[in-house]
């Protein structure tokens, strides 16, 4: 029964692993105190999930996998502890229903009871993934769920006790189904660092001590160095809304993993493509404006540069000047795009569109050779490919022309 | 051995999951991860579990510079060269200048310790991959003195990680890990009992009324805690409020008395104040 429900948990997105499964086990058999349905939740919860926008996917699965499946159920009452079958007892049976057991003698009936009230659940919401039941004419009702996941007809204190923890889904909005998830860009991120000495002389450094020491006759010399720090300057243009929209979430996260990773990070907002203009801050677009021209002038020619954007928009919106859609630029965004690339030989551009549609749009084609062939896309292997290219110089000459 | 199960301190509430998880973590021997919103008393909860089971605590806290060899041991070669110097006869004997760090000690406390490992995420990115053998055997190897050293009683150890950046993946295996959620009301009465026992009913309801409804604000950079809760209310005692000036009236709405120990920076008062103007012209 374990089995199944570790594969469940996989199956639904929990990635665990056996060695943890295996802990569980030592657990329950170790700890007295694993006797409920609740601690039993509880201590699975704590040996198998790691992470907390996972809890509410283990709470899904186990509320499915625990709910029903007759013969979970079957193997379940070889040598479980009574409270638990109480618990699901309490779970599939009415309070009357649990009142007339009672009176009709003890467990052994009440047993009897759940087995026909499962085969009787399977028959009846066989087709069904989900149990959706209306309250009073199913004695699932107070178990089921509307489409938004809010429960209905949950009057009964006594038995909602015996199914809160993990029906309640507390932790839903924590759940985001990260893909690429921070750490892995952080990952690729950190190839980029460069260390250098910077800043107040703190560290000993041992190979000129003991050449001055050896040459003091012997005499300690202590010589001291700055630490080695993370020199990397980055510039990360964003191109916010618009088409952009669909790809907030993982230039987000992007964004994030360089925050952390870069002291020296500085990020920039445009719009569509490059212009003669961008911006700091997103909500105050047009009052915080930066000019171009003084972004070249400010950030020297070793800064990285990291574009994220789709490009994909009208090729006039590149070409012409007063191309772009949201004012009128008195020259065009690939003399702008030219300056910046011929500024900043270090430069690449992300783009979140799949590489598969590159060739059939002409706007992405235009951008892609107006940043010398560095278009990548914004997925692990694409970060890692441009974090390569934007180690080496290069790309300049075939912009220049 | 029957362990001692640990429920909670006198001055410190534990929900009955986390109490599950720091059990099922202190008889396995496993490492306890614990994550939550900053001051839901993650730190505290190492403390306290040396306090009720009664035994020594060991407090590594993490900084973004640290290593993980720093736990372990550190060698000291400037002092053993200046000794050698001075001709100090200590000089001969490199175990002298091997200094033990909080993991060693720990792994040599005479009755099993808590090891707390706090705010492991501010570390580098690999510092918890460091420590897996060292998490996992409860040993290690020091090479100066090529000796093993080895966990006399394993210890508990919490580990608490703020979320700055993500762990990985063998490092969370090899851990038992749980989320404190923020306390639902009435956790938090039961938290505030503990700590001001003496507090009249109607200003802790009025005084909790006020807080959850200014943690709901929508746009709050930095939401109220608990631990800001617990200072507010110790100052409100202080100052002799009465209740009455907690609840929200409407020809008088503005910010709570003492605001300042709830919310921390200036957007986030200049937001509350905007929004209960906004408010006051609606009635």
């Amino acid at each position: 029964m374990m089995v199944g429900f570790f594969f469940a948990l996989r199956a639904g997105g929990v990635m665990t692993s056996l060695t943890e499964m295996l802990a569980l086990f030592e657990v329950l058999r170790k700890d007295p105190e694993a006797q409920s349905a609740e601690q039993f939740y509880f201590l699975a919860r704590t040996c198998l999930v790691k992470d907390e926008r996972l809890y509410d996917r283990f709470d899904r699965v186990f509320a499915e996998y625990f709910r029903g499946a007759e013969r979970a159920f079957e193997r379940l009452m070889v040598g479980v502890p009574e409270e638990w079958l109480r618990a699901l007892g309490e779970r599939l049976l009415s309070a009357e229903e649990m009142r007339q057991v009672q009176a009709l003698g003890g467990w052994d009936k009440l047993l009897e009871t759940l087995r026909q009230r499962l085969a009787d659940q399977r028959e009846r919401h066989q087709g069904g993934s989900k149990w959706i039941g209306t309250e009073g004419t199913s004695p699932f009702g107070a178990q089921g769920y509307n489409p938004e996941g809010v429960r209905i007809g949950q009057e009964r204190s006594r038995h909602r006790r015996a199914v809160k923890v993990w029906d309640r889904r507390d932790f839903r909005n924590l759940d985001d189904r990260l893909e690429l998830g921070t750490r892995n860009f952080q990952l690729a991120l950190r190839r980029l660092r460069r260390f250098a000495r910077e800043g107040a002389a703190e560290e000993l450094d041992l190979e000129h001590t003991i050449d001055a020491t050896a040459r003091n006759a012997g005499l300690l010399d202590l010589k001291l160095v700055a630490e080695r720090r993370n020199a990397a300057r980055v510039l990360l243009l964003l191109d916010v809304g618009g088409s952009m929209d669909d790809h907030v979430r993982l230039s987000e996260e992007l964004f994030s993993a360089a925050r952390s990773e870069f002291r020296q990070l500085r990020h920039f907002y445009f719009h569509n493509f490059i212009y003669e203009r961008l911006w700091r801050d997103n909500q105050r677009r047009h009052l915080e404006i930066v000019p171009t021209q003084e972004l070249i002038r400010t950030y020297g020619p070793e800064y990285r540069v990291i574009l994220i954007g789709d490009a994909s928009m009208s090729p006039y919106e590149i070409l012409q000047s007063g191309g772009s859609i949201e004012h009128w630029n008195e020259e065009a965004g690939s003399v702008w795009m030219q300056r910046l690339a011929a500024h900043f030989p270090h430069l690449v551009w992300l783009n979140p569109e799949p590489a598969s549609r590159w060739e059939s749009t002409a706007s992405i084609r235009l951008t892609r050779e107006l940043v010398g062939g560095r278009m990548f896309p914004l997925t692990l292997a694409g970060l890692n490919l441009a974090i390569a290219a934007l180690r080496r110089r290069g790309g300049v000459a075939d912009i220049s022309h | 051995m029957p362990a001692k199960r640990f429920s909670g301190t006198e001055r410190y509430v534990v929900t009955e999951e986390l109490m599950s998880a720091v059990n099922a973590a202190v008889t396995v021997g496993r490492p306890l991860l614990i994550k939550g919103e900053p001051g839901t008393g993650k730190t505290q909860l190492a403390e306290e579990v040396a306090r009720a089971l009664d035994r020594p605590l060991f407090d590594w806290h993490v900084k973004s510079t640290s290593k993980a060899q720093q736990g372990l041991y550190e060698y000291d070669a400037v002092s053993r060269l200046r000794d050698s110097q001075l001709g100090d006869a200590r000089v001969h004997e490199i175990r002298n200048y091997i200094v033990p760090g909080k993991l060693w000690e720990a792994f040599n406390a005479d009755v099993q310790p808590v090891l707390l490992i706090d705010e492991i995420d501010k570390a580098d990115i690999e510092f918890p991959n460091d420590l897996l053998r060292e998490l996992d055997r409860m040993e290690f190897y020091v090479y100066e003195t090529r000796e093993l050293v080895r966990a006399r009683h394993r210890p508990i150890i919490i580990i608490t990680s703020n979320n700055e950046k993500e762990l990985p993946d063998a490092f969370l295996r090899r851990c038992f890990f749980h989320y404190i959620r923020f306390p639902d009301a009435e956790t938090m009465e039961r938290i505030i009992a503990v700590h001001q026992p003496s507090l009249k009913k109607d200003l802790l309801a009025a005084a909790l009324a006020r807080f959850f409804a200014l943690r709901e604000t929508p746009g709050l950079k930095k939401r109220p805690s608990t631990s800001e809760l617990l200072d507010w209310i110790k100052l409100l005692v202080a100052e002799d409020i009465p209740a009455s000036a907690l609840r929200e009236e409407p020809e008088r709405a503005g910010l709570p008395p003492l605001y300042g120990a709830l919310l921390k920076n200036e957007q986030d008062v200049h937001l509350v104040e905007q929004l209960m103007f906004i408010n006051r012209r609606v009635r």
